[in-house]
C-alpha cells in the first residue's frame, strides 16, 4: 500500500515537473534562450591585482594602508562613511598613540554642548568612530542625485573579490561611446537605451554599468603622499583598496597567523591518531596462517 | 545490551565503583560508546560520520553559546553587534568564523552520513526507528541553520527570512496569515529576529535530545555494516572502544584539518558577500541564494515553473520541496529488497551511482545558480529523477532485482577468498 | 572518551618490546588530543575578558570652574561615577587635623590631591567595600559622621578627604589618574 501510494505520488511530481520542463522548452524554442542584455555583454569581472594581504601568508603593507587612509580621508570621506572603524583602530596602520590622537582631533565628530545640550561638533578622540558625512540617508540621497553613497567599512567583504573590485571600479571609468567589449561592440551601438543618463557614469565593472558616483580619482597627484610615493591614479586606487581590505577585516593578519600553527598541530595529532589506530587494529586484522 | 557476549562494566578504580553504584552513568557511557558496545568489525570510513556529526553539534553549541554572550538580537544593532564580535571581542573573529563554517562542516558530515544510509540501506528493518529519528534530526538541523543565518541581519539574512517564510504563503487559505504570524509582522523585523534567535538557541538542545534517542534506537539492533549481513557470532564484532574510538579519532583529525583550513584561510568562501551589507527592506540583492546546504531543495522548489491544471506553480514547488525530504521517512517501506548493502544489489547500485548521485550533484549546482537557463531545465530533469528514484524505481527494483550472493557472515567477508587467512588472534580483547 | 582501557589488553598479549612502542603511540595520541583541547580553552575563556572597545583608552574631560567651595559634582569615568569636590578651608582643616597614622588606610589630603590644588578632591564614587555609590556629592545628601561621603549599603563613612573612617570598607575612595589641562579643566584617565 505504501509503495502504491509512493509510486503514484512520485509519478505526480514527475509529471508536474516535466510539464514545467516542457513549457520552458517550448518557450525557449519559440523565443530563444535567455536574451542578451547590456549587463551580460558589457559587465566585466574585476581586474587581476595583487595585494600583500593575499594568500595564506598574506600581511598588510603598513605604508600602503597609511597612503590608502590618506586617499580615503582626502577623497572618499566627502561622501562615504566608515562607521564601523574607530580612530583608535588607526594604530593598526602603524601610527603611534600620539599620532592617533592628533589624527582623531583633526576630524569633527558630533557632540553635545555641555551647557545647552544642543547638538554641535567637537574634535574627535581616539575612541570615537569615523563621523558620517551626511546626517541621515535622506540628506545623503538629496545631496547625491538620489543615490546614497554606501558605507565603506565592509565594502571589501561585501563584493565578490572585494579589493580587486574596488580597484577596478576606481580605475575603470571609461567613455561608453568608444569603449569596446570583447566582441568589439560599443554600448552606444548595441544597447543605446543603456547609455548613462544624466548624472550617471559608465563603468564596466559596476554590475549595472552606470553608477551615480563621478570618477573620484581624476588626476595624478590628486593626493600628496606623506611618504613621497608618486600618487598616480593607479597607485591611489590600489592603496585605498588595500586600506578598505583592512577596514573590512582588521583581524585578517591574526587569522592567517593563527591558522598555520593550528593546522600544523592538527597534522601532527592526526598522524599520531593514525598510528595509534593502526597499531590498535593490528590485533584484529586478518593475517595469513603461513 | 545487544549481544550476549557484550562485555560488562567492571570498574577497577574504587571511585568509579562508588559513582557507578550511586549513578550508573559510567556504565551507560561504557555500554554506549565504550568497550561494552560490540560493533561489526568490518565498518569502513563511511561509518565515521555519525561521531563526526555529534562532534559538530558540540562544536556549534559551544561556539554558539559564546557568540550569544556578545550578540544582540535587535534589528537596529544586530548587524553591528556581529561586527563588534569580529573586531573587538577577544578571539571573536575566530569564534564567529568557526560557528559559520561549523554549520557547513555539520552539513557536509550529515549529507555523507545520509548517503551512507542510502547506499547501504541502513533504514531497513530492524533499524527503521534509527532512520526516522535521523530524518527528524535533519529537519531540525535545517530549521536551526536557517534561523541562524538570519541572525547577522545582513541582506541575505533578511531576504532569506522573507523568502523562506514566504513558502508558507503558498498554502491555500491560511498561507498569508500564517506567514504574518511566523514573522510577527508584515516583513521580517524585530519580532522575527527575536523569535529566530530564541529558537536558534533552543533547537540545538532539542537536537541533542533526539540524538540521544537516535543512538539509543541504534543500540537495540546494533550498528549495520557494509555487507548488510547481521552479526551472527562474537567473531563478527569488536568492542567500540578502543577500535572505533581510535578510528573515529583519526577521522576527526582529518576532518578538523579541512575545517581549520577553511575557517582560517577561506572563512567567507561558503558565505555570500551580500550578507556584509546591512539588511535593507527596500532593496533585494540581484541574486539571492540560500546557504549551499539548502541548494538541492531550493533547486527543487524553483523547478516547478508551470501551473498544472488548478495547482499553481508556487504551491507545487513548495509541496515538492517538503515532499523531497518527507519521502525519506517512507524509505524503509518503499524499498522491500531483503538485501541491505548496495554492494550486492547490481541494479540498485547502478541507479544509485548513475542516477541519484548525478541528480543530487545537478540539484546542488543548479540551486546555487541564478534562475536562468540552462539551470532551470537541468534542475527540472534532476528533480524528476529524484522523485522517480525514491518513489518509483526503488519499489520496482526491489521487487524484481536478483541480488548477488551474500557472504555467510561478517567474519567470512573480512577473511575474503584467501583460505589461509585467519582473524587476528585478539578477537576478544580483554578490556 | 579515550580512557586507559585501550592499553590494558595489549599489555597482556604483546611482547615486552611491543608494549613500550604501543603504549608510547597511544599515550602520545591521547596527550595530543588533550593538549589540543586545552589550547582550545584559551579563546573560549579569554573571549569573556573586556573587549577592545571597552579597554580602549577612555578619558573624561571636566570643566570645574562652576563648582563652588563646599559643592561637589558627579561625572562619569569608564561607566562609573567620579566625584569632584571643591573643599572649603574648614573641610581642608578638618582633614589635615587627623593624624595620618591613626587611619585605616594612611594617606594625607596632600597625597590625594594635586600640588597647589589641595581644595580639588577627585575620587571615584565607588565604595571600596562592595562597589555601591556613596552619598554626599549632591546637595542635601547624608555626608556621614565625618562630613565627607556615606555609603548607605553597609554604612561606610568617609571623611572630607574621601578617606575611610568608619564601617566595613577596607581602603580610601580611589583617586583616579587625572591632570589639570588648564586652571579650570581636568582630564581624568
Amino acid at each position: 500500500m505504501v509503495r502504491l501510494i509512493g509510486i503514484l505520488t512520485g509519478l505526480f511530481f514527475t509529471v508536474a515537473v516535466l510539464w514545467a520542463f516542457a513549457t520552458g522548452a517550448y518557450t525557449a524554442a519559440t523565443e530563444g534562450l535567455g536574451e542578451k542584455t547590456a549587463e551580460s555583454e558589457f559587465h566585466e569581472h574585476p581586474r587581476e591585482v595583487a595585494f600583500t594581504h593575499d594568500g595564506a601568508f598574506g600581511h598588510f603593507d603598513r605604508q600602503q594602508l597609511q597612503r590608502g587612509y590618506q586617499v580615503y580621508k582626502e577623497v572618499c570621506s566627502a561622501c562615504h562613511s566608515l562607521r564601523l572603524v574607530a580612530f583608535r583602530n588607526l594604530s593598526d596602520l602603524g601610527y603611534t598613540e600620539a599620532e592617533v590622537k592628533a589624527e582623531a582631533a583633526s576630524w569633527q565628530v558630533p557632540g553635545i554642548d555641555p551647557n545647552t545640550g544642543e547638538a554641535t561638533t567637537r574634535p574627535g578622540t581616539a575612541t570615537d568612530y569615523f563621523p558620517k558625512p551626511f546626517a541621515n540617508d535622506v540628506a545623503a540621497a538629496a545631496a547625491n542625485g538620489n543615490a546614497i553613497p554606501p558605507d565603506l567599512s565592509l565594502m571589501a567583504k561585501a563584493r565578490h573579490d572585494g579589493p580587486a573590485y574596488i580597484y577596478s571600479l576606481l580605475v575603470g571609468y571609461t567613455d561608453p561611446a568608444t569603449h569596446k567589449n570583447e566582441a568589439g561592440q560599443t554600448l552606444a551601438q548595441t544597447f543605446p537605451d543603456s547609455m548613462p543618463g544624466a548624472g550617471l557614469y559608465f563603468n564596466p565593472y559596476f554590475p549595472n554599468l552606470n553608477l551615480a558616483m563621478a570618477p573620484p580619482l581624476t588626476s595624478d597627484g590628486q593626493v600628496t603622499y606623506a611618504d613621497g610615493t608618486e600618487a598616480s591614479i593607479d597607485q591611489m586606487a590600489k592603496d585605498v583598496s588595500a586600506f578598505l581590505a583592512w577596514s573590512a577585516e582588521p583581524t585578517l593578519e591574526k587569522r592567517k597567523q593563527t591558522g598555520w600553527p593550528v593546522i600544523g598541530f592538527l597534522l601532527f595529532a592526526t598522524i599520531l591518531a593514525f598510528l595509534a589506530k593502526k597499531q590498535i587494529w593490528a590485533a584484529v586484522t586478518p593475517k595469513r596462517k603461513d | 545490551m545487544s549481544f550476549p557476549w557484550a562485555k560488562h562494566y567492571e570498574p577497577k578504580a574504587p571511585v568509579m565503583r562508588w559513582i557507578d553504584e550511586k549513578l550508573p552513568l559510567p556504565r551507560l557511557v561504557y555500554n554506549a560508546v565504550g568497550a561494552g558496545y560490540p560493533v561489526p568489525r568490518n565498518l569502513n570510513y563511511m561509518w565515521n560520520f555519525g561521531v563526526l556529526a555529534g562532534f559538530a553539534l558540540v562544536l556549534q553549541i559551544v561556539t554558539g553559546v559564546i557568540l550569544a554572550m556578545h550578540y544582540a538580537p535587535n534589528a537596529t544593532v544586530a548587524f553591528d553587534s556581529v561586527e563588534h564580535i569580529m573586531r573587538d571581542v577577544n578571539w571573536g573573529w575566530m569564534l564567529r568564523y568557526a560557528h559559520a563554517n561549523g554549520a557547513s562542516f555539520f552539513f557536509v558530515v550529515i549529507y555523507l552520513h545520509i548517503f551512507r544510509g542510502f547506499f547501504y540501506s541502513s533504514y531497513k528493518a530492524p533499524r527503521e526507528m534509527v532512520w526516522l529519528l535521523g530524518v527528524v534530526l535533519f529537519l531540525l538541523l535545517m530549521a536551526t541553520a536557517f534561523m541562524g543565518y538570519v541572525l547577522p541581519w545582513g541582506q541575505m539574512s533578511f531576504w532569506g527570512a522573507k523568502v523562506i517564510t514566504g513558502l508558507f504563503s503558498a498554502i491555500p487559505l491560511i498561507g498569508e496569515p500564517l506567514q504574518i504570524w511566523l514573522l510577527g509582522g508584515y516583513a521580517p523585523d524585530n519580532a522575527a529576529l527575536n523569535r529566530f534567535f530564541s529558537l536558534h538557541f533552543l533547537l540545538p538542545f532539542v537536537i541533542a535530545g533526539v540524538v540521544i534517542l537516535h543512538i539509543w534506537a541504534l543500540h537495540i539492533p546494533g550498528s549495520s555494516n557494509p555487507t548488510g549481513v547481521e552479526v551472527k557470532s562474537e567473531s563478527d564484532t569488536v568492542p567500540f572502544h578502543p577500535y572505533y574510538t581510535a578510528k573515529d579519532g583519526f577521522g576527526l583529525g582529518v576532518f578538523l584539518i579541512i575545517y581549520a583550513a577553511l575557517t582560517f584561510f577561506q572563512p567567507n568562501a561558503l558565505g555570500h558577500p551580500d550578507n556584509y551589507i546591512p539588511a535593507n527592506p527596500l532593496s533585494t540583492p540581484a541574486h539571492i541564494v540560500p546557504e549551499w546546504y539548502f541548494w538541492p531543495f531550493y533547486a527543487i522548489l524553483r523547478a516547478f515553473t508551470a501551473d498544472l491544471f488548478f495547482l499553481p506553480a508556487k504551491l507545487l514547488g513548495v509541496l515538492a520541496m517538503f515532499a523531497a525530504i518527507l519521502v525519506w521517512f517512507f524509505l524503509p517501506w518503499l524499498d522491500k529488497s531483503p538485501v541491505r548493502s548496495g554492494h550486492y544489489r547490481p541494479l540498485f547500485r547502478k541507479f544509485f551511482w548513475f542516477g541519484l548521485i548525478p541528480a543530487m550533484a545537478v540539484l546542488f549546482w543548479c540551486g546555487g545558480a541564478p534562475a536562468e537557463e540552462p539551470y532551470v531545465m537541468l534542475s527540472q530533469i534532476a528533480t524528476a529523477y529524484y522523485f522517480l528514484h525514491f518513489l518509483v524505481i526503488l519499489p520496482i527494483v526491489s521487487a524484481f532485482e536478483r541480488p548477488e550472493p551474500l557472504p555467510f557472515s561478517i567474519t567470512e567477508a573480512v577473511l575474503g577468498s584467501d583460505k589461509k587467512a585467519v582473524l587476528g588472534e585478539n578477537t576478544t580483547p580483554a578490556t | 572518551m579515550a580512557t586507559s582501557t585501550g592499553t590494558a589488553d595489549t599489555e597482556t598479549l604483546a611482547t615486552q618490546d611491543g608494549v613500550r612502542r604501543r603504549d608510547f603511540i597511544n599515550i602520545a595520541a591521547v596527550s595530543a588530543a588533550g593538549v589540543g583541547g586545552l589550547a582550545t580553552l584559551v579563546p573560549l575563556i579569554s573571549q569573556m575578558a573586556p573587549s577592545k572597545d571597552v579597554l580602549a583608552e577612555s578619558t573624561t574631560e571636566l570643566d570645574i570652574s562652576a563648582i563652588e567651595p563646599g559643592q561637589a559634582v558627579k561625572a562619569v569615568f569608564r561607566k562609573q561615577p567620579v566625584f569632584v569636590r571643591n573643599l572649603t578651608p574648614q573641610e581642608i582643616a578638618a582633614a589635615d587635623a587627623v593624624p595620618v597614622s591613626s587611619l585605616r588606610d594612611p594617606q594625607s589630603l596632600e597625597e590625594r590631591t594635586k600640588e597647589g590644588r589641595s581644595n580639588i578632591l577627585v575620587t571615584m564614587g565607588v565604595c571600596t567595600h562592595l562597589g555601591c555609590v556613596p552619598l554626599g556629592a549632591a546637595e542635601g545628601e547624608n555626608k556621614g559622621e565625618f562630613g565627607g561621603y556615606f555609603c548607605p549599603c553597609h554604612g561606610s563613612h568617609y571623611d572630607t578627604a574621601g578617606r575611610i573612617r568608619k564601617g566595613p570598607a577596607p581602603t580610601n575612595l580611589l583617586v583616579p589618574e587625572y591632570e589639570f589641562t588648564s586652571d579650570t579643566t581636568i582630564l581624568i584617565g
